[in-house]
């Protein structure tokens, strides 16, 4: 049994702690045999997992483990990337996202993302929001002021902007335009959400409420996160992930990754006795 | 002093000096030319002067200094004048005293040697007319068809009040020559050409023919009132002369029809001075050039300069962005794409010329002729746009300038930052959509950078225009009232050939020097109020669209 050092403590787990079984659950995403390169250095190896619907999954591991690589391996992020080359199959619902008849766009539609730095465009507020919608062609007005609506109170920042919806996003704050990034995602209603360590640039009490919307969204979202903090892993997941040098080492349900790790390699990272 | 070395204060100063001398430079020249071109509207002084050249006969001037020089007493032998051997350096003058027609030159040279005396007469009178160049003389008599009306006293006043009248009926004149006339010769070579187009085409319908016939004799008709309107103005115009005596004691008559405006400068207050300046000032930037574009305004070229920067910038524009999209984001970075960077860098330092050349081949005899052939046989043999013009002038200068604009676009594509692409491709738009919803418009600061430069660069630019359609005296603009409105096959006037022209191919350079000035300093203006006002659009993207920092 792993002695959970570095404050973090067991008590934290309890929410997580429905011992659902992986196999029991809707399968959301399906990676078989994964490979990935990039040029002739190989950042994932092999990897195999099944992520569960309407669950979130958490990525953890050391920097350079790729999991950033194998999360934006769902939205086919990495096709924007010079000289690399995946081998192996990902299924969304049963579909393989690599298929000729898969339309890259349609997929991120599907497939929303929020990345490490709150990136929003130097626009509005509402039109940062309604920006996926436009994509899609949506022009009424109506739809449009209803969606936003919809998707700030989604993402729990309607109540801080809805005065100033078309003020600069750029004037927010980080914690905020974090937020309103998550809007932005969900506005266009995908069935999927990655989280690429949405809070890592973010002050403690931002974190804590994007923890509580990553709670709150996924009854309605399949979410994977990414993220360098174990407690964050342990607070908001209800799988696990531990990855180290490419390789997925353990998947399982959070609590008995964190109180019972089958590998040795999982019990050191946890216990800190990696660097 | 090593220590004072390795301070780096010698480096400041030598920094902050380079900085000062170039600054002094500019702000010189931009003082000389103002200086220079400013004082040319002032209503100088006219003096009388006594003057008799050594071993000539006394004689009478009137006129105003225009330039001073000091010169060796050899040379002035040399040229023929009578120098006292004691004397070293003669002092000589250069007076402008007008009345060309009769004196056969505006300007005159005159020694200190020679001065008798000099006083400033109050009743002197400056003549700015439309031919021969400015009259002075004393006003002895205004005459109305040859007999006596007013004389001494009264014929000033007389003089003020005919002139008005005069005016008046030459702005009528003025006006139905230009628009009337114009408009009806405009609809009468549209109907030739409609009948050639018939000719050319072998359709030989009467009725159709009937009816060019039928407008020609209606468009015929309105321009024989106009003509007989135009004779009984002209009769009207020619009615009023003056009389007045000059310097060398003659007297003689000018009709009022060819004055421009009449003055005593000499008993001008300050404020009747500050007044005339401003007449001055906003006849040189409102009205046409007279003269040989010796005297004047310069409307027509500072219109044909701006118009040309505007249609440049609107086909650069579009051009080089679209152009430097591609070289950023779609095509693969290699030794293709650096290779084409470096070319299109060298292009902004081919000499101005080549591209002129290359518009005249290109553009005016290739494409010009073409499109002549096509769609204008019936003005042929009569180029429409196989000569030079505003269009293909703008399509030069644009060439010109393109690789200005791509650079800077380039520059502002590869500064936005990765996360916001990714953030708009995460939302499922297409590179496309991407690039025209958030991309293109956070560079759009960057872009019109490049669009100041461009202009910048083309409004000073001349030589290629010489080739491509630029023409000292346009005889109509390129935006006029007759449908379609815009002729962008018209020739056109600009101020940089206007200075050249002026400067150096008046036939008066003399008269014409200050002008030159003048030019220059309203082409220095005009360049700076495109690029103010391209900077302010600048400025309000560079808000709109504050990027991320970091």
């Amino acid at each position: 049994m792993a002695t959970l050092t570095h404050g973090l403590d067991a008590s934290i787990l309890d929410r997580s702690i429905q011992p659902t079984k992986l196999s029991d659950l809707h399968k959301s995403i399906e990676v078989s045999n994964l490979n990935l390169y990039y040029g002739s250095k190989q950042a994932l190896k092999n990897v195999n997992m099944v992520l569960p619907r309407h669950r979130v999954s958490a990525f953890i591991g050391p920097s350079g483990c790729g999991k950033s690589t194998l999360l934006r391996c769902f939205n086919r992020m990495n096709d924007l990337v010079d000289g690399v080359r995946i081998e192996g199959k990902i299924a969304l619902e049963g579909q393989d996202i690599h298929a000729r008849s898969v339309n890259v766009a349609d997929l991120r539609q599907r497939v929303g993302m929020v990345f490490q730095k709150p990136n929003p465009f130097p626009k509005s507020i509402y039109e940062n929001v309604a920006y996926g919608l436009r994509i899609q062609g949506v022009s009424k007005r109506r739809v449009l002021d209803e969606a936003v609506e919809n998707a700030l109170r989604g993402s729990a920042l309607w109540d801080e902007v809805k005065e100033r919806l078309h003020d600069n996003a750029l004037s927010l704050s980080g914690g905020q335009q974090q937020r309103l990034v998550i809007a932005r995602a969900i506005a266009i209603e995908p069935e999927v959400l990655l989280l690429d360590e949405p809070a890592s640039a973010l002050d403690p009490l931002s974190t804590l409420k994007i923890e509580e919307l990553i709670y709150e969204l996924k009854s309605k979202y399949t979410i994977v996160i990414v993220t360098h903090n174990m407690q964050q892993a342990a607070r908001v997941s209800d799988f696990t992930a531990f990855m180290y040098l490419g390789e997925l080492i353990e998947f399982d349900a959070t609590a008995t990754l964190f109180t019972n790790p089958k590998k040795k390699q999982t019990e050191d990272y946890i216990t800190g006795r990696y660097g | 002093m090593r220590m004072w070395f390795r301070s780096g204060a010698p480096w400041i100063w030598l920094t902050a000096s380079a900085v000062s001398v170039s600054l002094i430079m500019v702000l010189g020249l931009l003082g000389m030319i103002t200086y220079q071109g400013m004082g040319y509207f002032w209503p100088h002084e006219v003096l009388e002067l006594q003057y008799q050249e050594p071993g000539h006969e006394p004689a009478r001037l009137l006129g105003e200094f225009s330039e001073h020089e000091r010169v060796t007493a050899t040379r002035m032998r040399e040229s023929g004048l009578d120098v006292p051997t004691a004397v070293q350096t003669v002092d000589r003058f250069l007076v402008k005293t007008g009345n060309r027609e009769l004196a056969g030159a505006d300007f005159r040279w005159i020694v200190d040697l020679g001065m008798r005396g000099q006083t400033v007469p109050n009743d002197v009178m400056v003549l700015e007319r439309r031919e021969w160049g400015n009259f002075y003389g004393y006003l002895r008599a205004v005459k109305e068809g040859g007999t006596l009306v007013a004389q001494g006293e009264a014929a000033w006043p007389a003089l003020r009040e005919r002139l008005q009248r005069a005016l008046g009926l030459f702005e009528r004149i003025h006006a139905i020559e230009k628009a009337d006339i114009g408009a009806i010769n405009y609809a009468l070579e549209k109907l030739r050409l409609a009948e050639r187009r018939l000719e050319l085409s072998h359709d030989s319908d009467t009725a159709k023919h009937s009816r060019i016939a039928e407008q020609r004799s209606e468009q015929q008709t309105h321009y024989e009132q106009l003509q007989k309107q135009l004779a009984d103005l002209y009769q009207e115009l020619d009615r009023d002369s003056l009389s007045a005596e000059v310097a060398d004691g003659r007297v003689v008559d000018v009709k009022l029809a060819k004055v421009v405006r009449v003055y005593q400068p000499n008993s001008m207050s300050i404020i009747e001075k500050i007044g005339h300046y401003m007449q001055k000032i906003w006849e040189f930037v409102s009205a046409e050039p007279r003269e040989a574009n010796t005297e004047g305004g310069v409307f027509p070229a500072i219109f044909g300069t701006v118009m040309l920067v505007l249609s440049m910038s609107l086909l650069v524009t579009p051009f080089g962005v679209v152009a430097a999209v591609y070289l950023r984001e779609y095509a693969r970075q290699g030794v293709l794409t650096r290779t084409i960077r470096i070319a299109v860098n060298n292009l902004a330092g081919v000499p101005a010329i080549v591209y002129g050349v290359f518009g005249l081949g290109f553009f005016v005899y290739f494409l010009g002729g073409n499109i002549d052939q096509l769609f204008f046989p019936e003005a042929l043999p009569h180029p429409t746009f196989g000569t030079g013009g505003v269009l293909w002038s703008s399509l030069t200068l644009a060439i010109l300038t393109l690789p200005v604009v791509i650079v800077a676009t380039e520059e502002g594509l590869a500064r936005i930052p990765r996360s916001i692409r990714e953030g708009s491709l995460a939302l499922g738009a297409t590179k496309l959509e991407t690039l025209w919803r958030t991309v293109l418009p956070m560079a759009s600061p960057a872009i019109m950078t490049g669009v100041i430069l461009a202009v910048a660069r083309a409004a000073g630019e001349v030589a290629p225009l010489m080739l491509v359609g630029v023409v000292k005296l346009a005889p109509s603009m390129p935006v006029d009232f007759n449908a379609p409105f815009v002729h962008l096959d018209r020739k056109f006037m600009h101020l940089g050939f206007h200075i050249y022209d002026v400067g150096f191919q008046s036939p008066n350079v003399e008269a014409a020097r200050p002008l030159v000035f003048a030019t220059a300093l309203l082409l220095v203006l005009v360049i700076v109020l495109l690029n103010l006002t391209a900077i302010k659009i600048r400025n309000h993207l560079r808000e709109k669209y504050r990027a991320l920092d970091g």
